[in-house]
């Protein structure tokens, strides 16, 4: 096996944090200096969406759907226009027609016609909580009172909520123009069944033939949330001149640019996207809202700005949510463990329009195998719930709880370790993805199932009755994507690097690093920020794990042309051949100056030195990771206590160990909700009955234990530091791993997401 | 939300005055941890607002031989602050130390969670076998109630137009008095109760039969509910499993839940049991002052 480098240490929250000091060779990466954006994010001085005040603001405010699928007949916005205060009202009419087109978001795609039907309904109301009117008053409760005002006739049908709802005979149809995409062939048949799609390897049924063991099963998973922090907020202002300008908390000022362009057929050049602090989006603020309403109501108000902000239960009930799913896998093993063939059908929710992440999914689902016989077949169906948005490794979560389970199963009915059953199977270098694709490169599936295998977790005993352990691998493909930046050098010896990249994980710092050890200068004379869609070149969006690899890959493509330019610079000064830099020295020669005195010289002899770089790298690291985790079950209350947790993840090469760590804890601790408590409660009309954060249970401090982590690094060749993803795969196999351990914990099996007190308790009846 | 009337009232006349001016439309605050999130979340309107929190009776904590009186708008954090009050009634804490955060307890107050009368509010439970009694004020003077007849539905109390929760009147515990209330939720904080279950013994000098007990369940009926009869049962028992199973079976017959997204018939009549059988535990370890079973109420850690 190909791999070049591995380091491994383990963190644990019981001790002191680990000294900052450079991985080996480096100056710079593998230290834990205090990121740029950190002061003003403790002293509540950092600028948020909601936080975006301009002089003679309108407040927004949305009116939504109290139905989940329903006609909409009529809407009245007469009486809510004649209340003082009232500045516009703007409904679905006042959209242009959108092009029947895809739009490629990075970590998702859409089709504009779908997404302009999103922001504001257009002749139906596809979920409860679909925006159908909004208004800006000169206060938030004048406007609040106003869409109270707007008339709306609805003809209510019958909603369709789940995969079996969507699928079954004589079903309900949410889009009247949707016809199922069935492997490339277009069908005739209005439908809720958008897509279905399949991968096949070798000879299924000679596979399962010759399996000593085959274990097929059928997992049911809730529709979850993201749960960012910062809801959902847009500020417009349209100019009289026809300049738009909005400010936005987004993973991506681009992509906000091109979805307003497209869904309000406003050209690209005459919108400007200026970007907040934007406390997390986790995929999920990829997606326009708010921001083209927005621009609609400042239009209409006479080129006023206007700001909408959500409020949670918005939020909950309009944004978000990843998919629900129906996944029934089958493996077969051989008497050895070896997998002989797997097929997995995934079913998944897309919510009101197509596009639920089941292609993702489909890659993910048997990834950490080699298996030579297999086929995964994917279905994306639409559901009256809000269209389901991306969410850190899209559609994994539920694909590896599935695959994991079943394993699991395997490895306990041939008696084998459930992680050397993983070490037999994982895959490696050369090996292919359920899709085909290969992996040229070296990958640290092994690596990682191996540094859980030899951890002090693993190796300490459980001690109580009613305990379980349980290991779970997962994968993610992560991305590449465009990124552009430039970086100025400043007379004073800094460097002004900017670029826009939104910051969500610390991502200043880590792409700071990479251009300070490009260059050979301290960490602080870089000044990393993040601009506005006018001051670089284009950028795609934070997500796909892509910022602190291509972002930093610019980084250092920059870094590495400053140097060269200061160097040739200083050697016409000199009147010399060469110039050498080393340890902070430029030399050329008897000339010996540092760099900052360089910079000033620069400044003094010449023009001004700029750099920059764009970047489109079509090849990237994936990351897998193994996870372990021990649990407690109350035997009398069907309560899951988190007692002990360890992550081991390929990271690479880690920049900024601490935000890595950072970004695999907050991983498993999404999953841990996902696998627990969280979870969309819906009545039998389709109305969304736990949209806040108190019936909505994502895990609090008390729920989770410190996650350890250990950092297997098996770098990337593809990038000059070795960098792989790392914001994703994290959240792959939590759901497994609980599952696992609480099968284990109670002797018996659920098949269903999340497992909850209730559920677990029943489990424990069978 | 829209605008509406602040009154600061200074004493208990005000209070009513205001209260019955207003009928139907004015509303007390207290710290307004329940009251304002419902007007803002517009499942509530009021015109008139009446802040309680500057009258002298209605912040007291006065402490005697006969018991305890604590003013209807004393926050949850000054009763976990008061030495006296947490060595004559440790129970106390089991609801104020879990209402909400260390923010909501600042304001959040014992009377406030009687008044708002949720049937899985967290403080009623524990009033209720505390023993405690209501002391009302209105445009006819005063009057008192016991607090398991104080809520009367979902969201409604039995106070009438123009009255007030003045305070709550704890009797003095007695010895060999020991108490609980334990709740369960899905996470360890920041949740509203499936089931809450409180208990109270009085046990012999002893300490091996239970003279008296008393149990109140969360969350498994409209109002919150006293099962008089569980308590009944125990009276005159030895301290055992056995008998407490009993006493478990009667709670869970007497509860009366429906499913919701919070909890099923089924899951919530079976935690009332359970809840029960461990508080009752806690409240026996307090009364003989031991400690046999951990936070949870649980024997070794399983149940």
């Amino acid at each position: 096996m190909a791999v070049t480098e591995k380091a491994m240490h383990a963190t644990n929250g019981h001790t002191s944090p680990p000294a900052s000091k450079p991985a080996d060779g480096y100056t710079i990466i593998g230290s834990r200096p205090v990121r740029p954006d950190g002061v003003d994010k403790v002293t509540g001085r950092a600028i948020y969406g909601a936080d975006v005040r301009l002089q003679g603001l309108l407040y927004g405010k949305v009116l939504r759907s109290p139905h989940a699928h329903a006609r909409i007949l009529s809407i009245d916005t007469s009486k809510a226009e004649a209340l003082p205060g009232v500045k516009a009202v703007v409904t679905g009419a006042d959209l242009p027609t959108a092009a029947d087109k895809v739009e490629d978001l990075g970590e998702s795609a859409i089709n504009l016609k779908y997404l302009s039907a999103n922001i504001l309904a257009h002749d139906k109301a596809l979920y409860h909580g679909h925006a159908i009117a909004a208004v800006a008053a000169v206060d938030s409760h004048t406007a609040e009172e106003a869409i109270g005002f707007i008339e709306v006739k609805y003809e209510v049908l019958p909603p369709v909520m789940t995969v079996d709802d969507a699928m079954a005979d004589n079903a309900p149809i949410l889009l009247d123009g949707l016809r199922t995409d069935e492997m490339g062939e277009m069908g005739s048949k209005p439908t809720n069944l958008a897509k279905h799609f399949r991968h096949q390897q070798g000879d299924l049924a000679a596979g399962f033939a010759a399996a000593e063991v085959v274990v097929e099963r059928t997992f049911r998973t809730e529709t979850v949330h993201q749960g960012y922090i910062e809801p959902h907020t847009g500020t417009a202002q349209y100019n009289t001149d026809g300049q738009v300008t909005i400010w936005a908390s987004t993973q991506g000022t681009f992509a906000v640019r091109n979805q307003t362009s497209e869904i309000l057929r406003i050209p690209v050049s005459q919108i400007k996207v200026i970007p907040t602090e934007i406390g997390g989006g986790f995929g999920g603020k990829i997606n326009v809202y708010l921001e083209p309403v927005a621009v609609l109501l400042s239009k209409k108000a006479g080129g006023k700005p206007v700001k909408l902000v959500m409020s949670r239960t918005e939020v909950l009930q309009a944004t978000g949510p990843t998919s629900g799913s129906n996944i029934r896998i089958k493996i077969g093993a051989d008497a050895n463990g070896k997998i002989t063939a797997a097929h997995a059908e995934l079913y998944y929710e897309a919510g009101a329009f197509p596009g639920s992440p089941v292609g993702a999914a489909a890659n993910v689902v048997l990834a950490p195998y080699a298996i030579d016989n297999l086929q995964v077949d994917g279905y994306d169906i639409v559901v009256n719930r809000p269209r389901s948005a991306a969410y850190r490794a899209p559609g994994g979560t539920n694909a590896a709880y599935a695959t994991e389970s079943v394993l699991n199963e395997i490895a306990e009915k041939l008696g084998i370790d459930q992680a050397h059953i993983r070490l037999i199977n994982g895959a490696k270098q050369g090996d292919r993805r359920p899709d085909g694709v290969q992996h040229t490169e070296p990958i640290g599936l092994l690596e990682t199932v191996q540094a859980i295998a030899e951890s002090d977790h693993y190796n300490t005993p459980l001690t109580g009755k009613y305990q379980g352990r349980g290991i779970a691998c997962g994968y993610w493909n992560n991305w590449g994507g465009k990124s552009s930046a430039t970086a100025v050098l400043n007379a004073d010896g800094t460097v002004s690097l900017n670029e826009a990249s939104t910051d969500i994980g610390g991502s200043r710092a880590s792409i700071a690093m990479q251009f300070a050890e490009a260059v050979g200068i301290g960490y602080e004379q870089v000044k990393p920020r993040v601009g506005d869609t006018d001051s670089v070149a284009y950028n795609d969006v934070t997500g796909g794990s892509r910022t602190t690899f291509s972002t930093g890959m610019a980084a250092h493509n920059m870094g590495v042309e400053m140097l060269s330019q200061m160097k040739e610079r200083l050697a016409d000064v000199w009147e010399v051949d060469a110039v050498e830099y080393a340890d902070g020295e430029f030399s050329g020669g008897d000339n010996h100056i540092s760099f900052q005195e360089a910079a000033a010289l620069i400044y003094k002899t010449g023009e001004p030195l700029m750099v920059s770089s764009t970047v489109f790298p079509r090849s990237f690291g994936p990351g897998f990771s193994t996870q372990l985790a021990d649990v407690e079950v109350d035997p009398e209350t069907g309560k899951v206590t988190i007692l002990r947790y360890t992550i081991a993840q390929d990271v690479g090469r880690a920049i900024h160990p601490s935000y890595v760590e950072g970004q695999m804890q907050g991983g498993v601790v999404q999953g841990i909700g996902w696998a627990l408590n969280e979870e969309y409660i819906y009545n039998e009309k389709g109305q969304l009955l736990n949209g806040s954060l108190l019936d909505y249970r994502m895990p609090t401090a008390l729920d989770l234990p410190m996650i350890e982590t250990i950092l297997v690094e098996v770098p990337y060749p593809g990038h000059p530091y070795g960098v792989r993803g790392v914001g994703e795969v994290n959240i792959v196999p939590p759901a497994g791993a609980i599952a696992n351990a609480v099968a284990n914990a109670i002797g018996s099996r659920m098949f269903e997401l999340p497992m909850s007190p209730a559920r677990v308790l029943e489990a424990m009846k069978e | 939300m829209q605008a509406f009337d602040f009154v600061s009232a200074r004493s208990v006349d005000e209070v009513v005055a205001a209260l019955a001016a207003g009928g139907e439309r004015a509303r007390p605050l207290s710290g307004g941890t329940d009251l304002l999130t419902q007007l803002k979340e517009g499942r509530r309107a009021y015109e008139t607002v009446v802040d309680l929190k500057r009258i002298p009776e209605l912040m007291e904590i006065r402490i005697g031989t006969d018991g305890l009186w604590l003013g209807a708008s004393v926050p949850c954090h000054l009763i976990n602050k008061n030495a006296d009050i947490q060595k004559m009634y440790p129970a106390l804490h089991d609801s104020t130390g879990l209402i909400g955060g260390t923010q909501i307890q600042g304001r959040a107050s014992l009377g406030g969670n009687l008044c708002n009368a949720s049937p899985a509010a967290d403080g009623i439970p524990n009033l209720i076998v505390h023993s405690v009694t209501a002391h009302i004020a209105g445009p006819n003077g005063s009057r008192t109630l016991a607090v398991e007849d104080f809520c009367v539905a979902p969201g409604r109390n039995a106070l009438q137009s123009g009255e007030v929760l003045v305070a709550l009147q704890f009797p003095a515990p007695g010895k060999n008095f020991g108490a609980a209330y334990l709740r369960f939720i899905p996470r360890n904080e920041m949740d509203i109760a499936v089931v809450g279950a409180g208990a109270s013994v009085v046990l012999s000098d002893d300490g091996q039969t239970i003279q008296s007990a008393r149990i109140s369940l969360g969350a498994v009926a409209p109002t919150p509910l006293f099962v008089k009869a569980a308590g009944e049962a125990l009276a005159g028992q030895p301290v055992s499993e056995e008998t407490l199973e009993k006493a478990a079976q009667i709670a869970q017959e007497a509860a009366k839940p429906i499913s919701d997204m919070r909890g099923t018939i089924a899951q919530r009549k079976h935690l009332s049991g359970v809840l029960t059988k461990r508080a009752l535990r806690i409240a026996i370890d307090r009364a003989r002052g031991t400690s046999t079973v951990d936070s949870l109420g649980r024997l070794n850690g399983n149940g």
